[in-house]
């Protein structure tokens, strides 16, 4: 355990930790530009340097170990003075663009400029060039803006495994991107857009829809439908100063009402049908293995995440087989929202536009794959992020906090406590948990009010087992099984789950994957900036959602049993074939 | 230019196909092996010349390395060329030492006794140029490296006799044919 002292105040840190971590205990935050937690420090922005008395240069303390008896000072005035040289040095080449940029009220760089104070930039000189790469539904990049601090590319590389940004060229010539300099779309991107969510300033965004959900809701011969995924209710608050884990269901209904939607429903319905459809999709694959003898594909994967399921297609098409023909939720609701619904309305799926607001980027694209009309039309029509909602209700001079709390609409915005905790990682294995266990024994999952603790959690995979006893007479194939499941987030880990499995080394009937760190709650499409301490008060604040409800399992959802009755049959039945599920395509990797 | 024209006229070398599978054994020796990227680029270089996109592909499938990278790591070194590249690569050190002792000159030179800029190759394909950051050869500056062999303290004047040195008889005759060729559009 070093000891060390930071602007003379003595610390004890941990062997390893770097001197950025050693002044947080010092209560000292040092600035810095590419730093990403929990990734490899790569000091490429210089932001972060400070004096280490004995060192013939300053040294940046997000790379440097601390250790004993250093003496690191901060705020001296030749720290000062250099932070502010590589700080104008930074905005002497951004194309900053700053009244007209996306990230105005957020960049980083411009926070930090005026934290230092700098009035001026004394280096006049040759800007990046504009470039626009507009190839993807999802993302939006400007070179131009780029200060090539690789966030991105650490998250991209070594927190989902892509690579699909990384330094082009060399010097000035540096551009941050795809091979060569190409677009998005030319290599294996899967849009999740944790990029977007790391980049201090407008170098990338998200495609910004706003626009046309106006044109829509303009357009009095259109019935505008608006869905919200799980996670939104848990981190809209933070684009009104709320703080991470505030929970904004009741305004956020209230908002959109007022944004002038006809109806507001609930993704989280759509999760609920997600679970029996799913369950009964794993259910029916293990009894094929286990009594017809079949070869079946285990194990299971979830499939409700778009940028995991195109990291399959890319990276391992061989186990297209094993994720579930299930949709996404926001896929089912599209498609039940333009027959079912459309049809108790008397309107043709054209007449209804669908707008999802999603805390994922991926999503912008999911709802473009044009085997995603089943309904007759465009399922899903716009996908609007949580960032770009916050930004539509600003706009319209909604004040946020003075509304009052409302209700979703019926039918589509019924949902359970077990819809709710979709938006975080282990929370649709535990939601399918509850309802498969009790549908096979009869009793409700055993444990801790309904948690299944071992897979709940920012950790990157966890694993749970299952012994299912006592079934109902239907199901005695499972009596006496032991039901092995795995949680991933973040793909990185998702791809250590596969080769685990590829290799014989784990073997699981049911392995869930969310593409983002956290699952959807730190999607990338959330309000920034999103670390580990804001994921876990989102998780804390879904699961406070969960607990409060009556209604805690899918299959108790009785809007979902009524669709059932009323339109789909049952579960895997034609007509949920049809509408319901989907299939995949194998891509080429480079 | 029609198919006709493209056909190979009876040389000997070997197709990309060939290459290419030629670049398959290479990597055989190389996969799982840290570090390979960057020899296995120094070897399909040599292969082919340059290195062409279904290379680079196949290096990074292999490697298991996403293209973005093996890209970022080609277009860093100004020793590998995406383009291809004429029988000589006349490289000009641009390092500080070089440079300041009249590097740029020599560069500025090249250039118009080869006809070509940075990059670019002669028509003739005997030629490509390209500059250089530090050959570690300071002592000896300016320095201008054609393949592997060094040539030191060189000066404008010197180039013509310098380059004259790497075209052989045959090459020279190639050179007034193409020349000659060109008249009527032919070309590389």
């Amino acid at each position: 355990m070093p000891k060390l002292t930071i602007n003379n105040v003595p610390v004890d840190v941990p062997e390893g930790e770097t001197i950025l971590h050693a002044a947080r205990q010092a209560g000292v935050r040092i600035p810095t530009m590419c730093h990403v937690e929990g990734l490899h420090p790569i000091g490429a922005c210089r932001v972060c340097i400070v004096e280490v008395e004995g060192a013939r240069n300053l040294v940046s303390s997000c790379a440097m170990p601390a250790a004993e008896g250093m003496k690191v000072r901060t705020n001296s005035r030749r720290v000062r003075e250099a932070r502010k040289t590589v700080v104008e040095l930074l905005l002497s080449e951004h194309n900053g663009e700053c009244q007209t940029c996306d990230r105005s009220e957020d960049c980083e760089l411009q926070a930090l400029a005026a934290e230092l104070g700098i009035r001026e930039i004394s280096y006049a000189g040759e800007k990046t060039k504009r470039r626009i790469d507009a190839s993807t539904p999802a993302l939006l990049r400007d070179n131009g803006k780029c200060i090539k601090c690789r966030r991105c590319v650490s998250v991209c590389g070594e927190t989902q495994m892509v690579g699909a940004l990384f330094p082009q060229n060399r010097g000035f010539e540096t551009v941050i991107g795809p091979a060569f300099n190409r677009d998005l779309d030319d290599v294996a991107c899967v849009q999740c857009g944790q990029c977007a969510a790391v980049c201090p300033v407008g170098a990338i965004t998200e495609r910004d829809q706003i626009d046309e959900v106006y044109k829509a809701l303009d357009n009095p011969n259109l019935h505008v439908i608006v869905q919200t995924a799980p996670a939104i209710r848990a981190a809209l608050g933070e684009c009104f100063g709320h703080p991470p884990g505030t929970l904004v269901t009741g305004k956020m209904v209230a908002a959109l009402r007022r944004l002038g939607f006809a109806a507001v429903f609930d993704t989280n319905f759509a999760a609920d049908l997600t679970i029996l459809e799913e369950g009964t999709e794993l259910l029916t694959r293990l009894k094929q293995a286990l009594v017809e003898k079949k070869d079946v594909a285990l194990p299971m994967f979830t499939s409700c995440s778009p940028g995991w399921i195109k990291f399959m297609e890319y990276f391992h098409p061989d186990m297209l087989p094993n994720l579930s023909t299930c949709k996404s939720p926001q896929q089912m609701f599209g498609a039940v929202a333009k027959t079912y619904y459309a049809n108790k309305l008397g309107k043709k799926p054209e007449q209804i536009v669908v707008v999802s607001v999603m805390p994922c980027t991926a999503k912008k694209f999911e709802c473009s794959r044009p085997e995603m009309s089943d309904s007759g039309a465009r399922d899903v029509d716009i996908v609007l992020t949580t960032r770009e909602l916050g930004k539509m209700i600003h706009a319209a001079g909604i004040q946020f906090d003075c509304l009052p709390d409302e209700k979703m609409d019926a039918p589509l915005g019924l949902s359970t406590g077990a819809a709710d905790i979709f938006a975080n990682t282990g929370g649709v294995m535990v939601a399918a948990l509850r309802s498969a266990y009790e549908i096979v024994t009869g009793r409700p999952l055993p444990g801790d009010n309904l948690h299944v603790r071992p897979i709940e959690g920012l950790k990157g995979v966890k694993e749970a087992s299952l012994k299912v006893e006592k079934v109902k007479p239907e199901w005695k194939f499972l009596e006496g099984a032991t039901l092995n499941v795995a949680v991933a987030n973040g793909l990185a880990n998702a791809r250590q789950v596969i080769e685990q499995i590829k290799s014989g080394a784990k073997q699981y009937h049911f392995v869930e994957v969310m593409t983002c760190p956290g699952g959807c709650i730190g999607g990338g499409g959330q309000p920034r900036y999103t670390d580990n301490s804001v994921r876990q008060a989102r998780i804390d604040a879904i699961y406070r959602e969960d607990e409060g409800k009556e209604l805690r399992k899918s299959h108790e959802n009785p809007a979902v049993a009524k669709l059932y009755e009323e339109f789909l049959g049952q579960p895997l039945g034609e007509k949920s074939h049809h509408l319901l599920h989907t299939d995949y395509m194998p891509r080429e990797k480079v | 230019m029609s198919a006709e024209l493209c056909k190979c006229t009876g040389c000997a070398e070997a197709t990309e196909e060939e290459l290419l599978n030629q670049l398959d054994d290479v990597l055989e020796e190389y996969v799982g092996t840290p570090g390979a990227l960057i020899p296995v680029l120094q070897i399909a270089q040599t292969l082919f010349g340059y290195l062409p996109e279904p290379a680079l592909k196949k290096i990074a499938l292999a490697l298991g390395k996403p293209f973005s990278e093996v890209a970022g790591v080609v277009s860093f070194y100004s020793f590998f060329s995406t383009v291809p590249r004429g029988k000589h690569l006349v490289r000009v050190c641009l390092g500080t030492a070089c440079y300041v002792r009249g590097g740029k000159e020599v560069l500025s030179a090249l250039k118009q006794a080869l006809n070509v800029e940075v990059g670019e190759t002669t028509s003739d394909r005997l030629f490509s140029l390209d500059i250089g950051r530090c050959f570690g050869a300071c002592g000896l500056a300016p320095v201008i490296m054609i393949d592997d062999d060094v040539h030191q303290r060189v000066k404008p004047t010197q180039l013509g006799k310098i380059l004259d040195g790497y075209r052989t008889e045959e090459e020279a005759a190639q050179k007034a044919k193409a020349a000659e060729e060109n008249d009527y559009g032919f070309r590389y």
